[in-house]
C-alpha cells in the first residue's frame, strides 16, 4: 500500500548513475554539490546509485576521451530500458576546448545518444537542477536559437534600387 | 540513549530552519560578476572578428557570404563562458548576461547567428582588410593611402586572393625612373 502511495506521489523518481568520461572534476564537484542539503535534489526523488544496472539516468561529464569510450558504451548498455542520458558541462556538448583534439571523440553524443544537455563550464548547481526539472516537466525550456540581422541599408545597394525605381516611374508615366 | 540524541538532533535542526533552496519553483539570483550566456548587440557590432580570434574554445565562426555581407555564428554549446570575447570587443557589443538556465535537448538551441553589413572603402568600393589577427599586426599593415600608387596594385581584391608574397614584393618595389622600364 505504501509502495502504491509512493508511486502516486513520486511517479518519476530518477535514479542517477554518475559517469565521468575524462572530465576535469569541475562538473563532478557540481554534481555532488547538487546532493547537499542546500540544493536538495532528493525532494524530486533523485538519488545517486553506484551501478548502471540500478539507474534510469546516466549523467555524463567530460568530453569522452579515447580510453573511456568503450567503458562509457558498456555502462550505457548495462542500463535497463527506458533510459535517459544527461550531458553535464560544455565538454559533453561538443568537446569544449578540445573539440578538435585527437584524443577526444568530440562530445558525449558521439559515443551514446544524449537526451539533455546542460551547458556551463562547470554548470551552476542550479543549472543542473534546471536540466533535471526540464526533463521532469516542471519548468519550461528557455534556450532557443537566436538570429540577429542588421536591418540598416547598405547605402550603394539602396541607391541602385532607388535609381531603378526612378527609371521605372518614367516608364509607367509613358504607358 | 539513542532517543535523547535524536531529540537533541531535532532541536539542533530547528534552530537554523530550512536551508534548502526552493530553486526550480522560485528564481535564485546569481552573485555579482557572474558570467552567463554572452549576448551580441548587432547594432553595435562592426564585424572586426576580434571575438573569433580570441575565443579559446573557438566557438565563434566568421563567413563572408559576399563582398558586404558577413555572417557570424556563435556555437554556444562549447562555450566556456570565460568572457574573453566581451573583453576584447572594441565596441562593447558583447555582454555577459546572467542567464544560466540553458539546459536543452538540442545543441542548435544554443547558437546565435548574426548577419552584418560590412562597410566598403569609399575609394575602391571593396571591403577593408580584416584578416589581420591582432593590433600589432594591424600596425605593421600598410594601410590604403591615395598617394601610395604601388600599394594600389597589391591591394587584395578579396581575402581569399590575398597573398603575403605580394605584400613582401611591394616592399622591394622600385619606382621606374623612365617610362617603359
Amino acid at each position: 500500500m505504501l509502495a502504491n502511495l509512493a508511486k502516486k506521489i513520486l511517479p518519476r523518481s530518477l535514479w542517477v548513475y554518475h559517469c565521468n568520461s575524462g572530465a576535469c572534476n569541475g562538473c563532478d564537484i557540481e554534481i555532488l554539490n547538487v546532493l547537499t542539503p542546500y540544493y536538495d535534489v532528493e525532494r524530486f526523488g533523485i538519488k545517486v546509485v553506484g551501478s548502471p544496472r540500478h539507474a534510469d539516468v546516466m549523467l555524463i561529464s567530460g568530453a569522452v576521451t579515447r580510453p573511456t569510450l568503450p567503458l562509457v558504451k558498456r555502462a550505457y548498455d548495462a542500463m535497463p530500458n527506458p533510459k535517459l542520458v544527461f550531458g553535464i558541462g560544455s565538454c559533453t556538448i561538443g568537446g569544449n576546448m578540445w573539440a578538435d583534439s585527437y584524443n577526444v571523440c568530440g562530445g558525449a553524443d558521439q559515443a551514446v545518444p544524449v537526451n539533455y544537455f546542460v551547458p556551463g563550464c562547470p554548470p551552476r548547481p542550479e543549472a543542473i537542477i534546471y536540466g533535471v526539472a526540464l526533463a521532469l516537466g516542471l519548468v519550461p525550456q528557455q534556450a532557443a536559437p537566436v538570429e540577429l540581422k542588421q536591418m540598416e541599408f547598405p547605402i550603394d545597394m539602396y541607391e541602385r534600387n532607388k535609381a531603378w525605381e526612378d527609371r521605372n516611374v518614367i516608364y509607367e508615366l509613358l504607358k | 540513549m539513542w532517543l535523547t540524541s535524536k531529540i537533541k538532533q531535532v532541536l539542533l535542526v530547528i534552530k537554523p530552519g530550512t536551508v534548502t533552496l526552493p530553486y526550480p519553483f522560485e528564481p535564485h539570483p546569481v552573485p555579482e560578476g557572474y558570467r552567463g550566456q554572452p549576448s551580441w548587440d548587432h547594432h553595435k557590432c562592426i564585424g572586426c572578428g576580434g571575438c573569433a580570434a580570441h575565443c579559446p574554445a573557438r566557438t565563434i565562426f566568421i563567413r563572408d557570404l559576399c563582398q558586404d555581407l558577413r555572417v557570424m555564428v556563435y556555437d554556444g554549446g562549447r562555450c566556456t563562458y570565460c568572457g574573453r570575447c566581451a573583453d576584447v570587443c572594441p565596441e562593447k557589443a558583447i555582454t555577459m548576461t546572467k542567464n544560466y538556465e540553458l539546459a536543452t535537448g538540442s545543441k542548435k538551441d544554443l547558437c546565435t547567428t548574426m548577419e552584418l553589413f560590412m562597410a566598403t572603402c569609399n575609394r575602391c568600393g571593396r571591403c577593408y582588410e580584416m584578416e589581420t589577427k591582432n593590433a600589432i599586426d594591424r600596425m605593421n599593415l600598410k594601410g590604403y593611402r591615395y598617394d601610395n600608387l604601388e600599394m594600389r596594385a597589391v591591394l587584395p581584391v578579396c581575402t581569399e586572393q590575398f597573398d603575403t608574397g605580394m605584400l613582401a614584393k611591394s616592399d622591394r618595389f622600385k619606382r621606374p625612373e623612365r617610362i617603359g622600364e
